[in-house]
């Protein structure tokens, strides 16, 4: 019961006025970004990240997780109201949620889209009090063979479950730890792979890869695909409001699936946009309205969106208790940490326990702050995707080049960012995936020191990655996610041949 | 790479991936050179340096000469894009390119208010009011939210030291 009263303290925290204040302006500003298009989660909260630096990190933390959140919640609007994704999660409540919006059903929509958010969240919330401090203490006993295979799992469960070909996927992670490998060497204090450019020395940022990968690219992109916004008006009152909860019940055991699938896919690194897909999907084959599925269908938006908003909280337990990150935007909250000067990990919750309970009881207030804040402002953001892209473009370009600048007060910085959007496109166009290069570049330099200290006390043996049970497990587990698809397929064909 | 350019022309997208796939195996020599320079056999502290780094390079060249095979084996022939929409998108790379070449002469904010509004009005086609009202009043919004409440310093150039800011 130490965690329920660890819980209160954080309570505590997150209720001072300003953290209040931080973490409305946090959900504001995330619908914002969620609505926008060319701002994502993930660069959102990279471009935001220095106006935290004066900041208490309790504070800060709670900023920039409300931002997520509110990029969470803002992608649904888009979607149902505008058939345009905001954010790749949202994809799938396009297949049911603009159709509605077609037949006039739009504030049902979004209010069963919105509420459905909120479920997920709050699942994966609950499962993060309870989970993550067991996770952590557990995690405090491990060497580094045992870090190093966390981060193997972490990686291989990349290439096993994502859409993209699994070679691409290694392409693009590997060009990620190449990055993060470039200047000082954390371990000899030597540099390497600078090719003298003075430049290089301390590497490459990953804010400034997420900037440029995900803002540059994103905007690039949306250039390319001359992007025009059409769409239904945005009506919701409080009796459609009162009327769609009324319904929504009948669905719990849709809700309940969902979070679940979401909470599994955001621990291991798959991310929402996987989760809301499979989510999606079950609920399609499992629901006696199945056949009704991308015809409006209430169902169709409640199950992606539940697990999407489950999937992206969960993805900050791994992040929380093991300081590996479950999503490209876990991965930029877990860059803050380090600027402010925590070390994420399993000690966070030992010698920061107001930070870690803060960000919990944050998480709570913050997902319900950001229920009402989009169930009653949802026409003032709808009217943000009416103003016209060239104007949101510069305005948008001018942002990330001044998030990239202030990360180190570097204008080297700002052309690399554009560096990585030109980069970021080909990438995307090219069907690699970014959320492993980023990841990589975040952890590349962990995973690299775990790696050597195990070689350095095994004197070069492989060997110590089976060494024990625990170490041997979690690489084997990591085995089978690097091959996930291919034993899917052996599976599927073994069948197919015996039947 | 490419066809004649009429008006559905464009590289295909056969061309392009099996391009990225050859740079991105280039990128992939360029770490493992790098790491052999910095030495990759165990020293006395260890691993050395391009220890690490030298395996990553060489899973790159080989993830890439899989998906070069890949990519050339795809019966997919159709376009990457079109001309007029690798137009559209140089249309934005290639002003942010000078946006952030000048950037470190004239600080943030006078080439913040000139790309805002070359944007505004040579791709938006805005009446000049509308342009100088947005191309000024977002560096004025950003100055105050950055630098006044925030204190987060941004590049400045000869005007704004002119001004005292």
């Amino acid at each position: 019961m130490e965690e329920i009263a660890n819980l209160f303290q954080g309570f505590a925290v997150a209720l001072q006025p300003f953290n209040i204040m931080v973490m409305i302006l946090g959900i504001v500003l995330g619908v914002i970004i969620g609505v926008l298009p060319g701002l994502g989660g993930a660069n959102g909260v990279a471009i935001l990240l220095p106006l935290t630096f004066s900041m208490p990190p309790t504070s800060a933390i709670i900023m920039l997780s409300c931002i997520y959140w509110g990029a969470l919640f803002g992608g649904a609007i888009t979607s149902i109201l505008f058939n345009i994704p905001g954010e790749p999660w949202s994809v799938a409540t396009t297949f049911d949620g603009y159709p509605m919006a077609q037949q006039g059903k739009a504030g049902e929509a979004l209010t069963a889209a919105f509420t459905s958010s909120f479920v997920g969240a709050l699942f994966a919330v609950i499962m993060i009090t309870l989970v993550a401090p067991l996770v952590a203490s557990f995690a405090l006993q491990f060497g580094p063979a045992e870090k190093f295979a966390v981060y193997f799992l972490a990686f291989c469960s990349f290439v096993g479950l994502s859409k993209e070909p699994p070679f691409k996927t290694i392409a693009a992670m590997m060009i990620g730890f190449a990055l993060a490998a470039v200047g000082l060497d954390s371990i000899t204090g030597q540099l390497r792979l600078t090719f003298g450019a003075t430049e290089l020395l301390n590497g490459f940022d990953f804010l400034i890869a997420v900037i440029g990968l995900f803002g540059i690219g994103e905007i690039l992109l949306t250039m390319e695909e001359g992007l025009s916004f059409r769409g239904g008006n945005a009506k919701i009152n409080l009796r459609v409001v009162l009327q769609t909860w009324k319904g929504l019940p009948a669905y719990w055991l849709t809700s309940l699936r969902s979070c679940v699938i979401g909470c599994w896919m955001g621990i291991t690194p798959a991310g929402a946009t996987p989760a809301s897909f499979m989510s999606y999907g079950i609920a399609k084959r499992v629901s006696k309205n199945g056949n009704n599925f991308g015809k409006g269908e209430i169902e169709g938006v409640i199950a992606p969106e539940t697990a999407a908003h489950a999937a992206g909280t969960a993805a900050l337990l791994p992040m929380l208790s093991l300081g590996v990150p479950g999503s490209p935007t876990a991965a930029v909250l877990l860059g803050g940490l380090l600027i402010w000067g925590l070390q994420p990990g399993p000690m966070l919750f030992v010698e920061q326990k107001e930070f870690v309970w803060g960000l919990i009881a944050s998480m709570y207030l913050g997902n319900l702050v950001g229920l009402i804040v989009v169930l009653t402002c949802v026409p003032i953001f709808a009217a943000i995707l009416r103003v016209p892209f060239s104007i949101i473009a510069p305005l948008i370009l001018v942002l990330c080049a001044i998030g990239a600048y202030s990360v180190h007060s570097s204008t080297f910085d700002v052309m690399l960012m554009l560096v990585f959007g030109v980069v970021g496109y080909l990438l995307k166009k090219c069907n690699y995936p970014l959320a492993p290069l980023v990841l990589a570049i975040v952890l590349g330099d962990k995973a690299e020191e775990a790696f050597r200290q195990s070689l350095l006390g095994s004197q070069g043996s492989l060997g110590v990655f089976f060494s024990n049970s625990l170490v041997s497990t979690i690489m084997i587990l990591g085995l089978v996610a690097l091959f996930w698809s291919a034993i899917q397929e052996g599976y599927t064909r073994l069948r197919m041949a015996t039947a | 790479m490419t066809t004649n350019s009429s008006h559905t022309a464009g590289p295909t997208h056969k061309a392009v991936e099996a391009g990225m796939a050859l740079l991105i195996a280039l990128f992939g020599v360029i770490v493992i050179i790098g790491s052999v320079k910095a030495g990759i056999n165990w020293g006395a502290e260890g691993p050395r340096a391009g220890f690490f780094p030298f395996y990553v390079g060489i899973f790159i060249v080989a993830a890439s000469a899989i998906n070069l095979w890949h990519g050339l084996r795809d019966p997919d022939d159709g376009l990457f894009a079109e001309w007029g929409q690798l137009r559209q998108v140089m249309s934005v790379v290639v002003p942010t390119s000078i946006y952030v070449g000048v950037m470190p002469f004239t600080g943030l904010y006078l080439a913040s208010i000139v790309f805002i509004g070359w944007f505004m009005r040579w791709l938006g086609k805005y009446s000049w009011p509308t342009v100088v009202a947005v191309a000024l009043g977002m560096p004025i919004v950003t100055y105050f939210i950055f630098e006044r409440w925030f204190l987060v310093p941004l590049p400045k150039g000869p005007i704004e030291e002119w001004l005292g800011l």
